[in-house]
């Protein structure tokens, strides 16, 4: 006869009071590991999704000038001349720490060009890299080849030009073979073309005006990135795109803090169904606790023998939130994520977490009622009777 | 030496106008081995002396020493601890634990002890036998009878071998058969050494005391010897008077 033996006899024998207390903490883990899990997935789905929506860091040349636009408004009469990044130069990003990061980089090269008496902006870019930092483009028209050009919507409505006509660019004839649709952006202002195409026609082999990365940030801080792509590129400004990495994360941020807000009250209303399961579990055995100390239980053996008890409860509590939680979490991906096949993972850890923190709020829960039956006087509790 | 010694025990309840002395001025010694019955009408503050002697009711003032130890200078817990080793406890209407079964309600003092599984159990089942009852074991307490039961809770405050028993009118829910069987199981544990005291109203009972006290209105008014002594006849006469 041990402790563990009167404390696993009495959750048996009273079951109803011990499913109770292992509803109320099963309910709380449930929840916790149901929101951990959607919040995870749902975090890993908005940040790909979010990926799509452009490049967060930008590698420009260094310069010591301020620039005087604003807006698309720009203040006539400044000009600044800046060293330019060397295409080959590029590849060293390939090897920094957190390459496999990096979703897509997009080197332009820029240049003023004149067009039937326009001056208009010519951008070389890398269309496969484009696809992916500029996902909202629509090409009316097919993507350009190395003769063609690609013209932003503003420009073709300026210049009078539309797809299939030919354009002359710096005594080079090409042609267009496709208009993109209003984006509401610069990009409405511009004429593109190849990257290595531009580079000929403007003269600037080997040379980038700008890159744009997209980067895959949600296991790396993307000041990391930053810094190690500067040490690489030491000639060019390498900047966050603060607004769009901090909205992201902001975003995120919050849902997770809300989310964790509802599971911390789930979890103190666990608490709290145990703490008051218990606290008339030990009222209906003031006899029995009474008796226990009469023939010469300590204190902390009644305590013990409570402690024990919904130790027990809570363990169970904790492996079956567990699964209950992945279960719930995989149901809500399926209603609320645009994934046909959403996969959660068997977390060893989470799964720890989950059993570990069953058996901290049932403790802390019951530290009160087990104080109380420890308390308990004797003679009061044989006499009460 | 005596083994046990109280000196003006008071024990009040309540506090300023409203107190109200459940016992006082009460003195006794009991030497090792003795029989003592504790008499009185109920409020005379039998329950009252029994649960100090019990070390778990601290006395408002007084002293109470067993073996030389003054009981209520001791720390709660080692109070505790003095029950374990020093007291047997037979309380009214049995106090058995439901949901343990027979040899399980007698390993229950030993619950703390530091002892092998089988060690215990091979004690619990010695003191089962040593009250006649070696067959029910296995069975929870609401399938025994009431005199059964009385005998689980003899043997419970008998299997740590405590040198002091105390009783609390264990005969008061058996019939006349029956309760003379317990009284004689008691007489053989004094005849083997324990200290009994037996709190009564039964004057059946206090018969097979040795020495009474009596209370009255929470004093202690007299001390008297039975006026007949019914004699035991050791350990395995009784377990087969039981058993018959």
């Amino acid at each position: 006869m041990t402790l563990k033996d009167i404390a696993f006899k009495n959750l048996m024998r009273r079951k109803g009071k011990a499913a109770f207390v292992l509803a109320g903490l099963l309910i709380g883990v449930a929840t916790v590991v149901t929101i951990i899990s959607f919040v995870d997935a749902m975090t890993n789905d908005i940040n790909h999704k979010l990926e799509k929506y452009g490049a967060n860091i930008l590698i420009v040349p260094r310069t010591d000038n301020l620039t005087l636009t604003y807006g698309g408004l720009s203040l006539g009469g400044v000009s600044f001349e800046m060293q330019e990044i060397r295409q080959t130069d590029l590849a060293g990003i390939h090897s920094i720490k957190n390459a496999r990061n990096i979703a897509a980089l997009g080197p332009m090269v820029l240049g003023g060009i004149q067009v039937k008496g326009n001056r208009v902006l010519l951008a070389g870019v890398d269309f496969k890299a484009a696809g992916i930092l500029k996902p909202w483009w629509k090409v009316r028209g097919g993507s350009p080849g190395e003769q063609d050009v690609l013209l932003g919507a503003e420009a073709a409505r300026i210049l009078g030009l539309g797809v299939g006509q030919p354009i002359t660019i710096n005594k080079h004839t090409l042609n267009i073979s496709g208009v993109l649709e209003p984006t509401g952006s610069q990009d409405d202002q511009l004429v593109f073309a190849r990257l290595e195409t531009v580079q000929v026609l403007l003269n600037k082999e080997d040379k980038v005006s700008m890159v744009e990365v997209a980067a895959l940030c949600t296991a790396c801080p993307i000041e990391d990135m930053v810094r190690q792509i500067s040490e690489v590129l030491p000639a060019a400004k390498v900047m966050a795109i603060q607004q769009v990495v901090k909205g992201r994360m902001e975003t995120l941020s919050q849902f997770k803090k809300f989310s964790y807000g509802i599971s911390g009250l789930v979890v103190l209303i666990g608490g709290l169904v145990v703490l008051v399961t218990l606290m008339g579990s030990v009222r209906e055995r003031t006899e029995e606790i009474g008796i226990f100390r009469a023939i010469g239980f300590r204190k902390r053996h009644v305590m013990r023998i409570v402690f024990l008890e919904v130790g027990i409860v809570s363990s169970l509590a904790g492996v079956f939130g567990y699964f209950i939680g992945i279960g719930c979490a995989y149901v809500g991906l399926r209603l609320f994520s645009e994934s046909p096949a959403p996969v959660i993972p068997i977390d060893i850890e989470m799964a720890c977490g989950a059993v570990l923190l069953a058996i901290v709020v049932g403790l802390i829960s019951s530290a009160y009622p087990a104080f109380m039956a420890s308390r308990l006087d004797p003679n009061e509790a044989l006499r009460s009777l | 030496m005596s083994y046990i010694i109280a000196e003006n025990l008071l024990k009040e309840y309540g506090n300023g106008n409203s107190t109200v002395a459940a016992i006082s001025d009460i003195s006794f010694k009991i030497d090792s081995g003795e029989f003592v019955g504790i008499m009185g009408e109920s409020g005379a503050g039998k329950s009252t002396l029994l649960s100090i002697m019990g070390a778990m009711n601290s006395p408002t003032s007084g002293r109470y020493m067993v073996d030389d130890i003054d009981v209520y200078t001791l720390h709660q817990e080692q109070q505790a601890d003095f029950r374990r080793e020093f007291l047997g406890f037979v309380f009214q209407s049995f106090r058995l634990i439901s949901y343990l079964t027979v040899l399980e309600n007698v390993m229950l003092p030993m619950t703390t002890v530091k002892t092998r599984r089988k060690q215990k159990q091979d004690r619990a089942k010695q003191a089962l036998a040593s009250v006649g009852l070696n067959g029910k074991i296995h069975r929870l307490p609401n399938q025994i009878s009431g005199g059964e039961k009385e005998r689980v809770a003899i043997a419970r405050a008998i299997v740590n071998e405590p040198p002091v028993l105390l009783a609390d009118e264990p005969t008061g829910n058996l019939d006349t058969k029956t309760t003379h069987e317990v009284m004689r199981l008691l007489q053989i544990l004094n005849q083997e050494g324990m200290t009994i005291i037996l709190v009564t109203h039964s004057a059946e009972c206090a018969e097979y005391t040795q020495r009474i006290l009596n209370l009255c209105d929470g004093r202690l008014v007299g001390e008297n010897k039975p006026e007949k002594k019914p004699t035991g006849q050791g350990l395995k006469a009784i377990s087969e008077i039981i058993a018959a």
